[in-house]
């Protein structure tokens, strides 16, 4: 059997879903990236573990981010697959505005997204809608802040012997 | 407690309830750690039991969280290493090589042979190391002390080792971006061997000891027991997968670190129980021996790092009459060489499964963010699944063969 490619990926991806929601198409040291729309994900998450070919049915990881310059998709999720018959990995990424971050839950369909989900809540506040448990997991439950956001610095920022400039940063 | 872990309890339908109240107060709770001898590092579970049979199970983690993810934002890649140390603390070199993996693949550094088979060797002594933890363990926690110091005198054989590799034991912060930090020296070599020769008496001992042991057998076989499609489902990666009956091993399905010019075998189980992860472990360890013995057979001639100035730290004797190699020095040092933008994921074959690094570098001299897959933390989720319904007892081996590290799971 002939290895699948990346170009197979994006070819069946675009004629499920139509090719406006596929786009941000990349590729990093041979992993393709794409991204879609946040309603797009269950529908696509699904797709990508049913098709006979494709068979992208591990979850390696969920990761989120935050991008504060990007107004409107200041945070984000990129979805680790990996398709281990293929041997073929995929970052499935989605945006959304950090007023309103709702992500699709994927527990039902993985039952390793319970607690990356439960982690990217904790750290970036993303709300995944359907989580049966969405509470913090790793930070104190009366924490009231999301710390991984990027307007919460690392080191104390009323401290002025720890300059940046005198460290080169 | 929940009503529907009530209706699947075997106790349901007799009657208990002809003094008091319902038969829901039948059930009891059991606060299992955060500290407690038996869970080998801060875990903590509340058990619900009826009697001795656990109903439901829930975990609290997050006890030595101490924000890795957080810190990395704000170091330079070298100082980033010492928090991969501190993750899986039993096989710590393979942490730091995987680390170390990511950022070549970022800056696009290739590794000389030499180097890469010196990784090998280092990564298989930490596997060696990892195993020979969780197997022993495995046999203490059921009663058999013996064979645990059989095989305990190995690990610290390899923890010198590592001592004449880098100077440190547990926390090793072993090698640099492009190779090595010293070659193998003749000390270490001589260690390696006698480890080649030593080892397997040893190993053969405690199997000897532990394996074909009925009580061991009798505590271990059928015991947490998960199918491949649920443990494929739960993310399980590494020896917990194997054992399940999925070949999946990132040594042979990507190759890194020339891994493709090892030959070993990928030892799976078939019922995904205790005493099949134990077996796994087991043969896993004579193959790490057996990828140990192939790279000193065929260790490459040349240099142990590559030529990467801008990355790797010039020999501090250069530092002190060199000008080129005071400016990298200092550069390095300082955290002031900026990075490409970038976003790669590594993965390598940690001693609990895929550990992976996820980097998105946006040209600045730390990561803009770095995500560490950590397969303890993924794994650890499916703990409550495999326990219910057993006892405390068997919850407690469960739990020990899972081998989960506090340290990674928490980062």
């Amino acid at each position: 059997m002939e290895k699948l490619n990346n170009q197979q990926i994006i070819e069946a991806l675009q004629k499920t879903f139509g090719e406006d929601a596929v786009y941000g198409i990349g590729e990093s040291h041979g992993i393709l990236q794409v991204t879609t729309h946040v309603d797009n994900i269950v529908p696509m998450m699904h797709f990508l573990y049913a098709d006979p070919i494709l068979k992208f049915q591990f979850l390696t990881d969920l990761a989120g981010i935050h991008f504060p310059e990007a107004k409107g998709q200041e945070l984000g999720v990129v979805y680790h697959l990996h398709s281990l018959e293929n041997n073929v990995r995929l970052w499935i990424k989605a945006y959304a505005p950090i007023e309103a971050p709702n992500f699709p839950t994927l527990t039902g369909l993985y039952a390793s997204a319970n607690w990356m989900e439960r982690e990217a809540f904790d750290f970036y506040g993303i709300i995944f809608e359907g989580h049966p448990n969405l509470i913090r997991i790793l930070n104190l439950d009366d924490m009231d802040y999301h710390p991984m956001r990027k307007e919460y610095p690392l080191e104390d920022a009323t401290r002025h012997d720890k300059i940046d400039e005198m460290f080169g940063r | 407690m929940s009503e529907i872990a009530l209706v699947n309890s075997p106790n349901v339908g007799l009657d208990k309830t002809q003094k008091g109240g319902p038969y829901v107060n039948d059930l009891s709770t059991l606060n299992l750690g955060p500290t407690h001898p038996a869970t080998h590092g801060i875990f903590q579970n509340i058990l619900t039991m009826d009697g001795e049979t656990i109903v439901d199970a829930e975990q609290t983690v997050g006890y030595i969280h101490r924000a890795f993810e957080k810190i990395a934002e704000r170091r330079p890649f070298y100082q980033i290493t010492t928090l991969t140390d501190r993750m899986n603390y039993c096989s710590s070199p393979i942490n730091n090589m995987g680390w170390h993996l990511t950022v070549e693949k970022l800056l696009g550094i290739e590794v000389p042979k030499r180097a890469q088979y010196i990784r090998v060797i280092m990564m298989e002594l930490a596997r060696l190391a990892d195993h020979i933890v969780c197997n022993s363990i495995l046999a203490v926690d059921t009663g058999a002390l013996t064979g645990f110091l059989y095989v305990y005198q190995w690990r610290e054989h390899i923890y010198e080792i590592y001592e004449e590799l880098c100077g440190a034991r547990l926390t090793t912060n072993m090698g640099r971006f492009g190779g090595m930090e010293r070659d193998l020296s003749k000390v270490a070599i001589e260690k390696i061997n006698v480890l080649l020769e030593g080892l397997p008496k040893g190993l053969k001992e405690f199997e000897g000891m532990v394996m074909r042991n009925r009580i061991f057998m009798d505590r271990t076989q059928n015991v947490g027991a998960i199918s491949a499609e649920r443990a494929l489902n739960y993310g399980f990666t590494g020896p917990n997968l194997r054992a399940a009956g999925v070949d999946y091993d990132v040594r042979s399905l990507n190759p890194y670190s020339s891994y493709e010019d090892f030959e070993f075998d990928v030892p799976v189980g078939t019922k995904g129980d205790t005493y099949d992860r134990f077996l796994v472990r087991e043969e896993e360890m004579w193959q790490s021996l057996r990828i140990i013995q192939q790279a000193m057979d065929n260790l490459p001639e040349g240099p142990y790092h590559a030529d990467a100035p801008h990355y790797y730290l010039p020999p501090k004797q250069e530092v002190y009459k060199n000008m080129e190699a005071l400016i990298y020095h200092f550069k390095i040092v300082m955290g002031e060489i900026d990075a490409p933008v970038g976003e790669v994921y590594q993965s390598v074959e940690g001693g609990n499964g895929e550990l992976g690094f996820y980097l998105v570098s946006d040209g600045g001299r730390t990561p803009y963010r770095l995500k560490f897959r950590r397969p303890g933390f993924i794994y650890y989720q499916a703990f409550p699944e495999m326990i219910k319904g057993s006892s405390l007892s068997d919850a407690i081996v469960t739990m020990s063969s899972m081998n989960v590290i506090a340290g990674e799971l928490d980062t």
